[in-house]
């Protein structure tokens, strides 16, 4: 007997704008002038924040910080294609996807220097606490959508996540749940090559990422992370997929983690300088900048505002967070339950056997 | 009133909350098509349609993980874990994100659900069908911890751990399922959460008990003038009740079917030392099962605390 061939597969790569700025006109996405400077904007503004966190870091100001430098494409277009209303379940390292929804900075630094305050998302908007917990948060994100349908409103959920991710077994308890019952959600991995010190190739033998979804039962696709045209399109598509009921989309953004895990790690023990030097040349803003040039879309005097407004509204946001009173010791209590237990009262007011 | 055994007192409670509260829906594993394989949702499917009673994989942190999505969203989910022997998987959801969704967002963002796991030994059943592992809960700030000991109370108290703000872990005693009918009132009434019940007035001793021990411990202190807790929340427990109760008698005898070592007697023994030392005439006394792996059915009377251990340990506390 013959064997049947059940099932192919193909998976694609969307690339749009290359490390040049030159660009496939067929593919870039309807934006227009202003929106595209917005997106500039976005990515000069998440760097910003970025680069100042790190130094905040060394001052001993804020604690521990993983940097986001190289993922700025990824997150920004990304997070554009969004709405406001839609709910975004990210993981640690997201700075631009909460920059792009317009989350505080103040409250980014808040949280980065300690404070759990920093992580109360204002009304308006739907950014679940980031998921330190690796990979284990997709699951939120199926059951809001589960939620959504149930209350038949049209919400998608984004969840983010990186390459480690896709190793867990909440990964695969997240897509196939996903799959089974058709829900709204957008999986949004940033394949950034390395998860602390383990590259990509040591956490899958396939050959892509994106290619995970198929065996879901629902599409996935590899775009290059570091072009934000390619991001937001394939996830606008992705979305509106979502919302009109076609069920979920795997997107794995090829990008780079430029930096180091966090202010903790030291990547130069595993990985190589040359390497680094290779992704430099593909920076996600330098060829949105090029593209730009070549538009004549917002000249050096209008980069240069941008860059003034981007390290102004920085400046006020660490003054912002660094002038908020510290929270009280009676905080530590306040918020495990609904309504404190006898015990946490206690203790809250300073009783007890040997409680602070 | 209806004369009830646990597993129609569960069913009703989830019914009646299900027709009040349009927020409440089921997920788990064979909970619709079947009716759960103890038939405590039987009927339910029909009753509501697969959108509210919804059969899900075999993935015991998707289950949890997405009844904690649809909690954020708003929605009261009612998950069940087949056996509490395989709740394991989903334990980080519980200790990462179930626990801690209300502090880590300061409230912005809680987890009003409820995980109901069959549990407890003595069920000729296999392996991992019979653990009782309620204490890794309760050493989990932000989730609560619940054990009915028979019908009334599981209605009532699913009624509360429905309503309740935060997550709730309910365990059903597996051995009780169809071993007592109670009545059980239709409609409207709650047992609160953090409330112990004093199951049997007495004088002599304390003794304190929960799920299908209370039975055993009832049953086997006739003849004794033992004051009898039914702890019912283990997390947070009642303390006045049980430090009320101590003062009193100024025994204690504590019976757990988990094991000894860390078992939530444990805690309750820790806690009367702390709180009512000078009122104890003997040293707090347990029975609880030895450390060892829950057995199999051959070796369980060995395994389960029985009448004969519990009368020889009141006995022991007696002596002082």
């Amino acid at each position: 007997m013959p064997t049947t061939i059940l099932e192919t597969f193909s998976v694609s790569r969307l690339d749009i704008l290359n490390p040049e700025g030159d660009c496939d006109e067929e593919l870039l996405p309807p934006l227009s002038k202003e929106e595209i400077v917005r997106l500039y904007e976005l990515l000069v503004l998440s760097r910003a924040f970025d680069e100042r966190a790190l130094s905040l870091q060394r001052e001993g100001r804020i604690g521990t910080y993983p940097s986001i430098r190289g993922q700025e494409a990824a997150q920004v277009g990304s997070a554009y294609a969004l709405q406001p209303a839609d709910w975004i379940f990210p993981s640690f390292r997201e700075t631009g996807v909460h920059l792009t929804m317009g989350y505080p900075l103040a409250s980014l630094f808040q949280y980065w220097a300690g404070d759990e305050r920093g992580l109360v998302c204002p009304e308006g908007l739907n950014i679940l606490p980031v998921s330190v917990s690796v990979g284990t948060h997709l699951l939120h994100a199926v059951g809001a959508a589960m939620g959504a349908r149930y209350r038949n409103e049209s919400i998608v959920m984004a969840a983010y996540f990186g390459d480690g991710a896709t190793s867990k077994g909440d990964f695969h308890e997240a897509f196939n749940f996903a799959g089974v019952y058709r829900l709204p959600v957008v999986f949004i991995c940033q394949n950034n090559q390395w998860a602390i010190s383990v590259p990509r190739g040591r956490q899958t033998a396939a050959q892509t990422l994106a290619q995970k979804a198929l065996a879901y039962g629902f599409d996935g696709i590899q775009v290059d992370g570091n072009d934000v045209f390619a991001v937001y399109r394939a996830t606008r598509d992705a979305v509106d997929r979502a919302r009109g009921g076609g069920g979920p989309t795997f997107i794995e953004c090829f990008t780079y983690r430029m930096s180091h895990h966090t202010t903790s790690d030291d990547a130069d023990r595993y990985r190589s300088r040359e390497e680094v030097e290779e992704w430099k040349s593909k920076d996600p803003i330098l060829r949105l900048e090029r593209f730009m040039e070549k538009r004549g879309l917002a000249g050096e005097a209008a980069r240069r505002e941008i860059g003034q407004r981007t390290r102004t509204a920085i400046d006020e946001a660490v003054r912002a967070a660094e002038r908020m009173p510290p929270p009280e010791r009676r905080d530590l209590y306040r918020s495990v339950y609904a309504e404190c237990t006898p015990r946490l009262a206690q203790a809250m007011e300073g009783g007890g056997n040997g409680d602070a | 009133m209806a004369t009830l055994n646990m597993v129609q007192a569960v069913n009703l409670a989830l019914r009646e909350e299900m027709e009040r509260d349009d927020r409440v829906l089921i997920l788990g594993e064979d909970v619709g098509q079947d009716g759960g394989v103890f038939r405590v949702t039987e009927g339910l499917l029909d009753r509501f349609g697969k959108g509210r009673v919804v059969d899900t994989p075999l993935a015991e942190s998707a289950i949890v993980g997405t009844a904690i999505g649809l909690s954020l969203y708003g929605l009261r989910p009612v998950v069940e874990i087949q056996f509490l022997g395989f709740i394991y998987a989903a334990f980080d959801q519980i200790f990462a994100h179930a626990a801690r969704y209300r502090n880590r967002s300061r409230g912005r963002y809680t987890c009003p659900l409820v995980i109901r796991a069959p549990y407890g030994s003595g069920i000729k059943a296999p392996e991992l069908h019979e653990e009782s592992s309620e204490a890794f809960f309760c050493h989990m700030p932000g989730i609560k911890v619940v054990v009915p000991s028979g019908p009334h109370a599981a209605k009532g108290l699913l009624l509360s751990a429905i309503r309740d703000p935060d997550p709730v872990l309910f365990l059903e005693p597996t051995r009780l399922y169809r071993l007592i009918r109670e009545e059980v009132p239709e409609g409207e009434y709650t047992i609160p959460i953090g409330k112990a019940r004093v199951a049997r007035q007495g004088d002599d001793v304390t003794v304190i008990a929960w799920g299908s021990m209370l039975e055993r411990v009832m049953k086997a202190l006739e003849p004794f003038n033992a004051e009898i807790i039914d702890l019912l929340t283990l997390s947070p427990f009642d303390s006045e009740t049980v430090l009320g109760s101590v003062e009193k008698t100024g025994r204690v005898l504590i019976v757990h079917e988990a094991p000894r070592t860390c078992g939530f007697g444990a805690e309750l023994a820790a806690t009367i030392a702390e709180e009512a030392m000078l009122s104890l005439r003997a040293p707090v006394l347990r029975v609880a099962g030895p450390d060892v792996p829950v057995p199999l059915a051959r070796l369980v009377d060995y395994y389960l605390p029985d009448a004969a251990r519990i009368t020889a340990a009141v006995e022991e506390l007696l002596r002082y």
